[in-house]
């Protein structure tokens, strides 16, 4: 067993692990955070993508041992804390970027980390960025609206209704 | 009024904040155990000795069950007691459950499952559908046949004759939460079960079983599904029974979750067919007459597999008026898993089949692919409103119940039908078609995606470009709505209205992501004159609504909005009649808007008028029933009205194939689809897209391989290929009809979880279209058309290129 410390959504939080413990395995069984989903177990489908040190990581295919002293951000903690929601996240609700809701979180966070490095992206961009998430139920093409929308772009130019 | 409102989905603002709990996010007690299957490593074969020594002593094992340890009934199957939770002295496919691993956490109870020492001797295992034919390994006694007319004559006496025979594979669900249930022991031996499914009765009835309790004991509850797609119609009892089985063995809340490598390899898919034709048409492309075989891989137990194969009998005929037709259908018995219930049913796959024929035939007869299907369109609508009609009520259960009443894997009994007037146009089955609105859907669509220029302007590009062809179809859509299993289609509802004004809903419907519970708020809601702030939405609970059908067969608006109308009618009335006398006013002043009663003259917000009702001894309680008129179906014989009305939509989709990887691209897709009059236009769009795509996804790049041993090669996202947001086409245009359902159906809508998949096939037609620019004979692809398939095909047609 090994002890970690990360920031969790700006908590310091710890907890003894083994060392094989998957980073997404210590966010929903040891922190409760189960936002965080597991959809494919191989680091496939992204519905586990958190934020490790403002990078979008999927959480299944990193070690809770290898985050110790990291700052985490998780689906949970992108609302402020009233409850507002941030711009991607309404974004996602306006433009019913979702169904099952199953993948979701991924998307959020993966959205989140594009729309830092690209304030901007085309609607190619983000299809090619979002390569990593998996959504079986959308087609997409709310997903991509959304964020465009999110990114403050007009979306009647993301095809039709 | 909140229906016809684009709301978001109600649970939207929890999924993006990630609060929304699936079964796995549940919280459960510190000791909760977890349970794991150790599973068959060979297709066929006798269990001789069981080792499982090793698992026992794997850490953290608390128990290890096999079929002798099992108390009760030991099967999860939906319909013939042909599927053992735990294999019992023999094996029917790589991944069946031999035994069961239960311990302190998932991954010590996978890990334990794999230490397990099978012995087998092996059986010669059929994993093809030719070496199920030849050993007549098939569910049911032989063959179903639905004929209408003479179709050998017809064809034999038509001017031009298409035949051939192409494959057309399955599909994994891949529903993105994959299977999970979990069991928490009661304090009077019961059961309350938490399981992702879209059949809570079933998941009960099982359990009961399982655990020899009456359904009364076991308690079934469903928020949500990340995902189901007919997926969790029955595949969801395995992970269920476990957990009940062992939480009843040990006194503690057992929890289940297949990884995705097992929930690939354990569960069911889609129905892989093989579709032989032969038809006649006229010099003019009107068809004449058709016969179809349908091989269907059933997989090793018969599941919903006879429903299935049904209902791909029933869409054989898609949007076209059939003089004479002969469909056969085997059922065949495979080493593989058990196919299921797949959104669509085998509608999909008897639709293919058709729009093959039609396709086939525009090519041999060199006629446009749109104008030909026009031509053989059914007779447009009449008349806009259909006459009312009363349930049909003869349906009698077989008195032995060999199956399961609750699912659709029951058997029918057979139906008093009526026989349509001479001149009616009828489908394969019988049925007349009076509500075809495809003339003038069609028409629509053609004009707004501009169709015959950018056909045009495609060939002219065509003969410019050698190495990559683009090609264009259209493809229409006739899906027949209702459980073809007549009894099936009931639904019950329980509304309260509480002193505050506030209103609790509960239903039979499970939500899966397609907006359900938000339709059918909108429906109370609307009865009530009140904002949907107001009603609260509730997880679907055996113990609120009992006896209900799987969410399935896209009917859950249908028949959970008309019971959710009624219940919330029968309190309106109440609360009318109490109120009207009250004030002195006729019922008839009595109205429900604005978040407010209007009592003649007189005026009460809804929180005040519940409140009076309330001190007035008037019950705010009621439960709601609706049954769907009008069906009559008796499916040995292949007659009468199985379905209360059609669903149509279309599509038109452009591609581009690069001949020497046959590699491709959706460029475009338009779609122009039936809702009837929309319940929440937004939602119902969003499942337009969403069926496209998958659809799309299916005959395209979703490939099952199975090798020579009868091992699913494609059991994780790495090797089996779902759509990625870069393969939504990258141009899509989604409307809705702007019309209302002729039937009498919940505020005139239609269904829309199914229909709109199979406007996929027109990718694979378009796929078909381009191929067909390398050379001059027909592709004949086989589905799905991946880069391989089409890459053979050009090569087929073209071996110089």
């Amino acid at each position: 067993m090994v002890k970690v410390t990360m920031t969790v959504n700006g908590r310091t939080a710890s907890g003894e692990v083994e060392g094989r413990t998957l980073l997404s395995g210590f966010l929903r069984e040891e922190l409760g955070l189960t936002g965080t989903h597991v959809g494919c177990d191989t680091s496939q489908c992204g519905a586990c993508v958190v934020h490790v040190d403002g990078k979008a990581v999927k959480s299944c295919t990193m070690l809770a041992a290898e985050a110790d002293g990291a700052e985490i951000a998780t689906i949970e903690g992108q609302a402020a804390p009233d409850g507002t929601l941030n711009v991607i996240q309404q974004a996602f609700q306006d433009h019913h970027g979702l169904q099952c809701g199953f993948c979701t979180p991924g998307m959020v966070m993966s959205a989140a980390a594009l729309l830092k490095d690209n304030p901007k992206p085309s609607e190619q961009e983000i299809r090619e960025y979002l390569e990593g998430n998996l959504c079986r139920c959308t087609g997409y093409h709310n997903i991509v609206k959304a964020i465009m929308a999110a990114s403050g772009q007009d979306v009647s130019a993301v095809a039709a209704e | 009024m909140a229906v016809a409102k684009p709301l978001p989905h109600d649970a939207a603002r929890l999924h993006v904040t990630g609060q929304a709990r699936y079964v796995d996010d549940i919280p459960s007690p510190r000791d909760t155990l977890h349970l794991a299957f150790g599973l068959s490593t060979v297709a066929h074969a006798d269990i001789t000795a069981l080792d499982l020594d090793a698992v026992r002593q794997s850490d953290g094992v608390v128990a290890v069950l096999t079929a002798d340890d099992l108390p009760f009934d030991n099967d999860v199957s939906p319909s013939a007691h042909d599927e053992p939770l735990l294999a019992n002295g023999s094996v029917h496919h790589i991944g069946q459950p031999v035994f069961l691993v239960v311990a302190t956490s998932h991954r010590a109870a996978r890990v334990a499952a794999r230490k397990g020492q099978i012995s087998y001797a092996e059986r010669p295992a059929l994993l093809t559908l030719e070496d199920a034919l030849a050993a007549d390994s098939r569910f049911e006694d032989g063959p179903r046949i639905y004929t209408k007319g003479d179709a050998d004559s017809a064809i034999t006496s038509a001017a031009h004759v298409v035949e051939d025979t192409f494959d057309l594979g399955g599909q994994e669900h891949f529903y993105l939460e994959g299977q999970a249930a979990m069991a928490q022991p009661q304090e009077d031996g019961g059961m309350l079960v938490n399981s992702s499914t879209q059949h809570p009765t079933e998941i009960q009835h099982k359990v009961a079983e399982a655990i020899g309790l009456p359904m009364h004991a076991v308690r079934v509850e469903t928020r949500r599904m990340g995902g189901g797609f007919g997926g969790k119609e029955s595949q969801g009892n395995a992970l269920a029974v476990a957990c009940a089985i062992a939480a009843r063995a040990t006194g503690r809340t057992c929890k289940m979750r297949y990884d995705r490598d097992d929930d690939m390899t354990i569960t069911g898919k889609r129905h892989a067919f093989r579709i032989s034709y032969r038809a006649g048409f006229d010099a003019e492309g009107r068809i004449q007459g058709v016969e179809f075989t349908h091989l269907v891989d059933c997989g090793w137990a018969q599941d919903l597999s006879l429903p299935v194969a049904d209902r791909a009998m029933l869409h054989s005929d898609n949007a076209y008026l059939i003089p004479a037709i002969r469909i056969e259908s085997h059922r065949l018995k495979t080493n593989r898993q058990s196919a299921t219930a797949y959104r669509g049913f085998g509608g999909p796959q008897g639709m293919v089949g058709i729009e093959r024929v039609m396709d086939h035939a525009a090519h041999k007869l060199g006629l446009d692919p749109v104008e030909l299907r026009q031509r053989n369109y059914y007779a447009p609508m009449q008349s806009a409103t259909a006459p009312a009609g009363a349930p049909h009520d003869s349906f009698v259960p077989a008195p032995d119940a060999a199956g399961d009443l609750a699912s659709r894997g029951a058997p029918a009994a057979p139906a008093d039908v009526t026989t349509p007037a001479a001149d009616v146009q009828t489908t394969p089955y019988h049925m007349p078609v009076e509500d075809f609105i495809l003339h003038e859907l069609t028409a629509e669509l053609l004009d707004t995606s501009d169709y015959a220029t950018r056909k045009a302007d495609i060939a002219t590009w065509n003969a410019g470009n050698d190495r990559f062809k683009r090609g264009i179809a259209f493809s229409p859509v006739k899906f027949g709505i209702s459980f073809t299993l007549t009894h099936l289609n009931q639904a019950g509802a329980l509304v309260h209205v509480y002193q505050d004004g506030s209103v609790h809903l509960n239903h039979g419907g499970t939500e899966m992501g397609q907006g359900l519970f938000q339709k059918v708020a909108q429906v109370a809601a609307s009865r009530f004159g009140i904002s949907l702030e107001k009603v609260k939405i509730t997880a679907t609970d055996t113990a609120k609504v009992p006896n209900t059908s799987a969410t399935a067969a896209s009917s859950g608006s249908d028949l959970n909005g008309m019971a959710v109308k009624a219940a919330c009618d029968t309190i309106r009335d109440r609360m009318a009649a109490y109120l009207a006398e009250r004030y002195q006013q006729p019922v008839s002043a009595v109205r429900f808007e604005g978040d407010r009663v209007i009592i003649g003259s007189e005026e009460l917000s809804f929180e005040a008028a519940a409140m009076e009702c309330y001190t007035g001894r008037i019950s705010l309680s009621s439960t709601g029933y609706y049954k769907t008129p009008k069906l009559e179906w008796d499916r040995i014989q292949g007659k009468g009205r199985p379905f209360f009305y059609f669903a149509y939509g279309a599509a038109i989709t452009e591609v581009v194939v690069d001949r020497l990887t046959g590699e491709n691209r959706i460029l475009r897709a338009d779609v122009l689809h039936d809702a009837g009059a929309s319940l929440n236009p937004a939602l119902d769009i969003g499942q337009v897209e969403g069926a496209y795509v998958q659809g799309a996804g299916w005959l395209t790049t979703e490939e099952l391989v199975w090798d020579q041993t009868g091992n699913l090669r494609t059991h994780a996202p790495s090797t089996y290929k779902i759509p990625a947001c870069s393969d939504r086409p990258d141009v899509f245009n989604v409307a809705l009809w702007n019309g209302e359902n002729r039937e009498d159906s919940i505020y005139r809508s239609k269904a829309v979880g199914e229909p709109p998949f199979m406007l996929g096939i027109s990718a694979w037609l378009a796929l078909s279209d381009a191929v067909g620019a390398y050379g001059g004979s027909y592709p004949a692809l086989n589905a799905p058309a991946t880069s391989e398939e089409i890459w053979r095909a050009v090569r087929r047609i073209a071996p110089e290129a």
